[in-house]
């Protein structure tokens, strides 16, 4: 379990690895029941929206800056604030990396502020994002 | 740039009608496993992952509905020059996570429609703000959702 005092301003969170698939990307658009062609039609997305490939949803993106958080704090915490933006697109085969690290720390309130990011294979950040955690004392 | 007419502006500060949304635990687990979540909790389905709102809370139509694209007309949409849409981004309070058995009702109000001039050319953006709560008036969250029309 996360203990406040341990929390150093700088501190990096754990990073993932994530190689989403086309197999994932239909299971994630089906349970947010999410029908725009640009994540699975291909001739559609390059032809009219003109992307070069199938894009990975942003809020999939901005699901696994939570989890950067919610993984690192595991049953200890809960996320209060959240944002994120969708800053570059990604593509179907690119590999993309989320992580974070800890930008302040409120003793009294047990909270932790953490900057979050997803990159791509270049190092460029897709989507940034900012989380406060609650620590549970 | 003036891509806004003044009738798409005349939108900002309309309102959806109420959506209530049942939330099974079939639901929260089908998102845990399509977002590959790590923590018990969520793939079990005791607790939904905060972001399983964004995906609760869209639209179900009927497929004759559904635009070109994929995406449903939205009476939030105004009419715009710009017609390719992609989500932006969110900023969310959560008061308490979803658990199973919850009826959540949700209002959905445009509040805000702007230009920015990309790299790539012209973007219209729209922010729209969100209250969710349980049927009885329990607060579950506050976002900020940010659509962007290029």
């Amino acid at each position: 379990m996360v203990n406040v005092y341990d929390c150093k301003v700088g501190m990096p969170l754990p990073e993932r690895r994530h190689e989403p698939s086309n197999v994932s990307l239909f299971l994630y658009n089906a349970a947010i029941w999410n029908a725009h062609r640009i994540h699975y039609d291909e001739t559609y997305t390059t032809g009219v929206e003109k992307h070069p490939g199938i894009v990975v949803d942003g809020p999939l993106q901005g699901d696994w800056l939570t989890q950067v958080v919610l993984n690192w704090v595991g049953d200890g915490g809960e996320i209060v604030e959240f944002e994120y933006s969708n800053r570059r697109a990604s593509y179907l085969g690119e590999t993309l990396v989320s992580g974070g690290k800890i930008e302040a720390v409120k003793l009294a309130e047990a909270e932790i502020e953490v900057s979050l990011f997803v990159k791509n294979e270049r190092g460029e950040v897709t989507s940034p994002g900012r989380a406060v955690v609650r620590l549970r004392r | 740039m003036a891509l806004i007419t003044d009738a798409a502006r005349g939108m900002i500060g309309t309102s959806d009608p109420p959506m209530r949304v049942e939330v099974t635990r079939r639901d929260i687990i089908k998102y845990s496993v399509a977002t590959e979540q790590q923590q018990e909790k969520f793939l079990r389905g005791d607790e939904a992952p905060p972001m399983f709102l964004f995906g609760a809370l869209r639209p179900v139509v009927p497929i004759g509905a559904l635009g070109p694209d994929g995406i449903p007309a939205s009476s939030l949409t105004p009419d715009l020059p710009l017609k390719r849409f992609m989500a932006g981004g969110t900023k969310t309070h959560y008061f308490r996570p979803v658990r199973p058995g919850d009826v959540l009702v949700a209002t959905r109000s445009l509040t805000d429609m702007y230009e920015k001039r990309g790299s790539q050319g012209d973007l219209i953006f729209l922010t729209y703000k969100v209250d969710v709560r349980t049927e009885v008036g329990e607060r579950i969250a506050e976002e900020v959702q940010t659509r962007i029309a290029r």
